[in-house]
């Protein structure tokens, strides 16, 4: 049974452009030029109930218009779009009621307030029940660890626990889906790990369909079981992380920081060097035919090495190979 | 306590930690109101002809308007501004609330909170010390409470149509100004209306600003019998009504054309 149905979305920003200097700005006063932005081009897809979807791709490739499309906020210029039977921004009083959503460079938090105050305040506006609230409210004070900071104004929250409560926020009223644009940007590796834990957890104990878009490589392999590739607007794969990989490449990075002067003699015959960076050695290898084990070996054992990593390509690289491949 | 009823008393509660604003206010309002007093005591001592209020009359005309100064329309939301100008204006679609409803709470609160804070003492200093008179009957102070009761959903309703332009054109100034000084003028605030002249009345008595002050204010001092008051009051709210019709329709336009600004 499908909960999501997306089909054919379309939306275009008319942007009015403005002309550099001041001669720019006195003849945009007469005369506006307007440039359309196509932020999405006909995106197409379905989503089960349950799933943990990441929605990925490069900035500006449409995951944000999509997410805020989804939840009701903007109207698209064409395209269906229903969930659990409702048009998004035609219904979108009863729509929000089911949803969750976070967007991870705004919070939804009042500024001024300490977060239980904004809780309670939510829990007026969705018409929450006095006890399903605080039985919801308590639950998630304590998985998100939230007691310490609790009676601290937002806005002298880091942006760790920020993010934390904003979560909680979102889940007051019990939604069926969640929709996180961007749920780990600019954190640390410890919320990191701590939002990413609470994510799965949701969508594993209670069901909750889980929608996220992310820049992270790590927030889709530790989490999503299904991967849509967007970019310029249009679809460029779907499936399991492990499907996407092996569609583009199974390329790996080494990344190694050595001693002295030494950098840019790195070299090994299995793996391609990328860049060198003054004592920063980024090698390019495939992991079938060369373990890492022994590239890692050989490297260390050639070279000072002081530190070394290895990285998945970062998602820019493998929606630029889907392009290649999509044009050849 | 319903949603609507949240967010006004949320947002009163943020506004009325401003007492310095509040208190800087006050002394503002007492030095305009005493410069204007001593204009118009000037201009009637030198009046060749009975003018059309008694100066009583226009001293206390001149003390309402600035113990009620926030009452007035004269701005967009700040906080809506910030939130179109930033994309905060996400999570208000996401509330399961009817977005005019939830603006026009808003500007209710925007309107009351401020007014409160400043209006008492105002209203204790200028009726001690500055010649503000009591309304002459119960009727006459019931009139007005009615009536200062409709000017604030007038209030709101033009103070969320100033937001509401803010989804064309982000900064809102240009609307801001202009309908501005249109309210100053036609409003009374600025000059008394039953001092303009006799061919721009007809005109005057048409335009919904005086439901902002005019009507309310001279209810108060008894320039209006009270037993007229039914009709200015229908008046004050079919305006409103108006507005807000006519509000919900750009709305309900504004939201295809919306951006939400930022990633």
């Amino acid at each position: 049974m499908t909960q999501t149905t997306v089909s054919g979305l379309r939306k275009t920003y008319r942007i009015a452009e403005r002309r550099p200097g001041l001669g720019g700005a006195i003849a945009g006063l007469v005369h506006r030029r307007y440039r359309d932005i196509v932020a999405l081009d006909g995106i197409s897809f379905t989503v089960d109930p349950g799933e943990l979807v990441g929605y990925i791709g490069p900035n500006g490739a449409g995951k944000s218009t999509t997410v805020k499309i989804l939840s009701g906020i903007l109207v698209p210029d064409e395209g269906v779009c229903e969930i659990d039977g409702l048009v998004p921004w035609r219904d979108r009083v009863e729509h929000v009621r089911r949803i969750g959503v976070v967007f991870g460079q705004r919070t939804q938090l009042w500024w001024d307030l300490p977060a239980v105050e904004s809780f309670d305040l939510l829990r007026h506006i969705y018409r929450v029940p006095v006890d399903d609230h605080r039985r919801a409210r308590d639950e998630l004070i304590d998985l998100l660890q939230l007691e310490p900071f609790l009676d601290t104004p937002v806005r002298q929250l880091s942006l760790g626990q920020r993010m934390r409560c904003d979560l909680a926020a979102a889940l007051l009223h019990a939604p069926s889906i969640l929709f996180l644009d961007e749920p780990t940007i600019g954190l640390d590796a410890v919320s990191k790990l701590a939002v990413r834990d609470f994510i799965h957890r949701l969508n594993r104990e209670r069901g909750i369909t889980v929608i996220l878009t992310t820049h992270d490589m790590d927030d889709i392999e530790a989490l999503c079981t299904r991967v849509i590739v967007i970019g310029d607007g249009i679809l460029l794969s779907q499936g399991t992380v492990g499907d996407l990989r092996r569609l583009v490449s199974s390329e790996r990075r080494l990344i190694v920081d050595v001693e002295g002067d030494t950098a840019h003699e790195v070299t090994d015959p299995e793996a391609d060097v990328v860049a060198v960076d003054g004592h920063r050695v980024q090698l390019r290898f495939d992991p079938d035919h060369t373990p890492a084990a022994e590239l890692i070996g050989r490297i260390t054992t050639r070279w000072p090495v002081r530190d070394l990593f290895v990285e998945n390509p970062p998602i820019e690289e493998l929606v630029a190979a889907l392009y290649r491949e999509r044009e050849s | 306590m319903g949603p609507y009823l949240a967010i006004v008393s949320a947002s009163a509660r943020i506004l009325l930690q401003y007492r310095a604003a509040a208190f800087a206010g006050i002394v503002t309002q007492l030095f305009f109101g005493f410069v204007m007093v001593q204009a118009y005591t000037a201009f009637y001592a030198a009046a060749t002809q009975p003018p059309p209020m008694a100066l009583a009359e226009v001293v206390g005309y001149i003390w309402l308007g600035q113990a009620m100064l926030g009452l007035f329309p004269w701005n967009v939301d700040p906080e809506i501004r910030a939130q179109i100008r930033t994309g905060g204006v996400v999570y208000e679609l996401l509330r399961p609330v009817d977005l005019y409803s939830l603006w026009f709470a808003r500007a209710v609160a925007r309107r009351t909170a401020p007014t409160l804070l400043r209006a008492v003492p105002m209203f204790i200093i200028a009726a001690a010390l500055l010649g503000l008179p009591p309304p002459p009957s119960p009727e006459a102070f019931l009139a007005w409470i009615a009536s200062t009761f409709c000017a604030l959903v007038l209030s709101a309703a033009i103070t969320t149509l100033l937001s509401i332009t803010l989804m064309w054109t982000l900064s809102g100034d240009g609307a801001m100004m202009l309908v501005v000084s249109v309210v100053v003028f036609f409003s009374g605030q600025a000059v008394p209306l039953p001092m303009f002249p006799e061919w721009l009345q007809p005109l005057i008595t048409s335009l919904p600003f005086r439901g902002l002050i005019d009507i309310p204010f001279r209810l108060y001092l008894g320039h209006i019998p009270a037993a007229e008051a039914p009709s200015l009051l229908a008046f004050q709210l079919a305006w409103a009504a108006a507005l807000i019709l006519f509000g919900r329709a750009l709305m309900a336009h504004g939201r295809r054309v919306l951006v939400a600004q930022g990633g």
